[in-house]
């Protein structure tokens, strides 16, 4: 049985006290517990930011790439062996931002990742700028008259996506937050977990009071999770009430599905010595 | 010109299938067992415009296309306007008499012959649609070059395999009725110029991208992802036509970006993975090339130049990215930098490339041109015995359980760390873009810092003594060492046979391993040569350039040439009789 203590590294967490980011950290790790998952078997890949240096303090192997990029890269990662469980960390402006186009298209593609995305509103580890879900009005060094523009929504440009699990978590929920990661990784196909995470350093309006007193659960509501319009009309509401939980989930087959080349061998265990290319050579003449 | 070889082109507005029509001949010539270079120009653009296809056919082995043309097809009046003065006295235009009212008084020429075949009017007879005056024209050539019949439709038949009976049906009425129509008139014996049946063993006809495939294939490279962009795509192309022969993935993702990291992910994992592109598309790589030097991940990237700056001459060529792919990306890290010239090169050197990047850990970037990439040579089937898959230091599960204390990025002798791949048991480990310490951690430790970065470079020292000496082909004491790398190989060898001929004694150094860079041998080499000239497809002379970074040593002469186009044989020999 994995165990907590199986995931400990030597170095630990430099986050801001308080920061969102902390339960998350938490949520991560009970859920591969939970889910017994062997570290070796599973792969943290993030892009740059704060809540990126997370695969440095969890005991599996990890990826700490590029701003915007741990997508692509997991794809590849995945792709190369389909036998390991891959998850993706990143913050919004590292996924909702610079790698949005990745974003759109990993999960119209359905590999089965799992991304945990820590949306703060805000630019952390570049000290407070504005961000791809910061609200319209909100003030930050790069916007001191206030962002003028509409702030991304995730849930909803999942859903137009193609993603097949589709959910919200709350920093502050951290057992929900742990069941949405654990039945994400379940499910096969692409996966993602938003998370509202309070920047206590930056982010001084969407605080965990501000969030407190708006979310509520979606399990506790007569939310049909197969009912994509039901997710959409669910993914607009935001100022008032704040629905966390599943907003969809479809069972669609998974981009590795359709791969014979990889159905019985993941590419990494085919053996690449001594490969005939007469036939291919014959081709040519 | 000798009898034993032919320049035959042909020309007309692109969506006529002029590519393909090419293709047909070449492959016709080369099964003939003759040698074969093609080269086609057209520019960025489905329908209308200018394409030529240009197929020079010798006895004796060739490396290049030639400036003359002994054989014109002209589906259009354009390609005789345009091609008129490249025709070598004695040679010959097919042409629509019909569409093309055409005179040697008109042509301002009275050494050229003229065929007039009723192109369309026999590609309508032959039940086909218009399209098919290519194929009237290809049973033309190959009647006025005296071949039989049955040489082209096998090739017709092959080339066309996969497709509805009916066309490939007409395809070949159509050519016959073109050959027939040349036989009949004789003009075959007019035009004199049979060309001979070569026996022997059937040779492969294809380009450097071609060969850069099977290689890679060859290599195990199992994961294949790229962005189309000329001259690149043609890779993206037959990988993905083999993804269920080799057990490949093959990824065509959302830009440039993505593949090049999605090939970080899969090297990161174990598998031999590589992409391709032109400049613009590497642009847009440089950040991860980085990421793969600093997380010590192989990768293998092509990039097959095409004029820029910017879109630049989409589908022309150009040999102007050498500094840029030395260079990109921000700060110091070691790659391999490996330019084959032929598409022999092409072949061996792609193998090479994955085994260098699992080796040493580090990118390999292979540079083309679209010259290479395009066009096809004819090549002995490629020789396998002696390809060695070197994976570098891959740690076993057994090795593992021996080590105390796994360190991905562990300080050694030869800068190069044993590795492991997710899902062995003892050596997770966190692979970083950030700096890093000995296991992966962040660490901005100054001592660490100047560590790593030391560790990095150490690996090319190892390197340096590794790569094979550049070659030097041709007399070892000449009047004039020719220095020049890539695509330009071809036409300089071609130059040289033309030098010899007048008795100049020419030798010509190609630089294949332009980073790390043979320093001494090149030193030597233009130290004791009486003179040295560069030949190089670009503006500003850039190996010239870096030969003067690395030895001091400057080259007095250059042949530049940066108009979108390969240089010609005979330029590079005219050029070089100035120097002399």
């Amino acid at each position: 049985m994995v165990e907590l203590a199986d995931l400990k590294t030597v170095g630990q967490p430099n986050w801001c006290p308080g920061c969102g980011n902390f339960p998350i950290w938490h949520a991560l790790k009970m859920a591969i517990v939970e889910l017994n998952l062997e570290p070796h078997n599973v792969v943290i890949f993030s892009g740059i930011g704060c809540s990126s240096k997370m695969p440095h303090w969890i005991n599996t192997y990890g990826f700490h790439g590029l701003h915007g990029r741990p997508l692509p890269i997991a794809t590849g990662a995945r792709l190369a062996n389909n036998s390991l469980t891959v998850i993706v960390v990143g913050g919004d402006g590292d996924g909702y931002g610079i790698g949005v186009g990745h974003f759109i298209h990993a999960m119209r593609r359905n590999l089965d990742i799992t991304y945990i995305v820590t949306n703060n509103q805000v630019y952390g580890l570049t000290t407070g700028q504005t961000s791809p879900t910061s609200d319209k009005g909100f003030t930050t060094k790069s916007t001191p008259t206030g962002v003028i523009e509409m702030p991304i929504n995730p849930i909803a440009l999942a859903i137009a996506s193609g993603a097949t699990y589709i959910s919200r978590g709350f920093s502050k929920e951290m057992k929900h937050l742990t069941k949405l990661i654990v039945d994400g990784v379940r499910h096969e196909g692409f996966a993602l977990v938003d998370v509202l995470q309070p920047c206590v350093t930056f982010n001084r309006k969407n605080t965990y009071e501000w969030f407190s007193e708006r979310v509520y659960k979606l399990e506790e509501t007569d939310h049909d999770v197969t009912d994509k319009q039901a997710a959409f009309m669910k993914s607009l509401e935001w100022n008032n009430r704040i629905p966390i939980g599943l907003f969809y989930k479809e069972i669609r087959p998974t981009y590795e599905d359709e791969l014979p080349q990889i159905g019985e061998t993941p590419l990494v265990k085919q053996r690449i010595e001594d490969i005939d290319i007469k036939s291919l050579m014959d081709e040519f003449v | 010109m000798e009898n034993n070889g032919l320049s035959w082109k042909i020309g007309g507005e692109a969506g006529y299938g002029i590519m393909t029509t090419g293709f047909i001949f070449a492959k016709v010539c080369s099964r003939a067992g003759l040698h074969v270079f093609d080269h086609t120009e057209y520019p960025s653009l489905i329908r209308g415009g200018h394409n030529t296809y240009q197929v020079r056919a010798e006895v004796e082995e060739v490396y290049s296309h030639v400036k003359h043309v002994d054989l014109l097809v002209a589906l259009n009046k354009e390609t005789i306007d345009k091609h008129k003065e490249e025709l070598a006295p004695g040679g010959g235009i097919i042409y629509d008499r019909d569409k093309i009212p055409l005179s040697k008084e008109d042509l301002g020429r009275d050494d050229v012959k003229l065929y007039p075949v009723p192109l369309l009017k026999l590609a309508e007879e032959s039940g086909g649609r218009e399209i098919m005056v290519n194929s009237v024209a290809l049973g033309a050539s190959v009647a006025l070059i005296d071949f039989d019949f049955e040489m082209l439709s096998n090739v017709i038949e092959d080339i066309y395999r996969g497709k509805a009976r009916e066309t490939i049906e007409f395809n070949i009425r159509a050519a016959r009725l073109g050959y027939d129509y040349v036989k009949n008139k004789g003009m075959e014996k007019d035009f004199g110029r049979k060309l001979p049946k070569v026996g022997g063993k059937k040779r492969m006809l294809l380009t450097g991208n071609d060969a850069l495939c099977i290689g890679a294939i060859k290599a195990g490279c199992k994961f294949y992802a790229a962005y189309p962009m000329t001259p690149s795509s043609s890779i993206l192309h037959t990988m993905a036509s083999q993804e269920r022969n080799f057990s490949l993935v093959v990824k065509h993702p959302e830009d440039e970006i993505a593949a090049i990291n999605m090939v970080i992910g899969t090297g990161f994992a174990g598998v031999r993975a590589m992409t391709a592109t032109s400049g613009g598309g590497f642009s847009l790589m440089s950040e991860a090339l980085g990421l793969a030097a600093m997380t010590e991940t192989p990768i293998v990237v092509a990039v097959c130049q095409r004029p820029g700056p910017s879109t630049g001459l989409p589908t022309r060529t150009e040999q102007g990215d050498l500094k840029f792919v030395l260079h990109a990306s921000q700060g110091e890290f070691p790659r391999f930098v490996i330019a084959p010239g032929d598409v022999e090169e092409c072949f061996y050197k792609t193998i090479e490339a994955f085994n260098l990047a699992e080796r040493y850990q580090c990118p390999v970037i292979l540079i083309l041109d679209k010259y290479l990439s395009e066009s096809h040579k004819t090549t002995e089937q490629f020789d396998v015995n002696g390809i060695k898959i070197d994976r570098g230091l891959l740690l076993s599960d057994e090795e593992l359980e021996k080590i105390r204390e796994f360190k991905r990025y562990e300080f050694t002798e030869t800068g190069i760390s044993p590795r492991t791949i997710p899902s062995q048991k003892r050596g997770i480990f966190t692979a970083n873009g950030n700096e890093h310490d000995e296991t992966g951690d962040l660490s901005e430790d100054k001592t660490i810092r100047t560590k790593m970065m030391d560790k990095r470079f150490k690996k090319f020292e190892q390197a340096e003594k590794e790569i094979p000496e550049p070659k030097l082909f041709g007399p070892k004491d000449a009047d004039m060492t020719i220095i020049a790398w890539g695509s330009t190989k071809g036409p300089v060898k071609e130059a040289m046979k033309l030098l010899n001929r007048d008795g100049i004694k020419a030798n010509f150094l190609q630089i294949i391993y332009i980073n790390p860079f043979p320093t001494s041998t090149v030193s030597k080499i233009i130290e004791t040569s009486k003179r040295t000239v560069i030949v190089e497809n670009n503006k500003t002379a850039q190996l010239a350039s870096l030969i003067r970074e690395k030895t001091g040593k400057e080259i007095k002469h250059r042949i530049l040439k940066y108009d979108g186009r390969q240089f010609f044989p005979t330029e590079i020999y005219q050029r070089i009789k100035e120097v002399l």
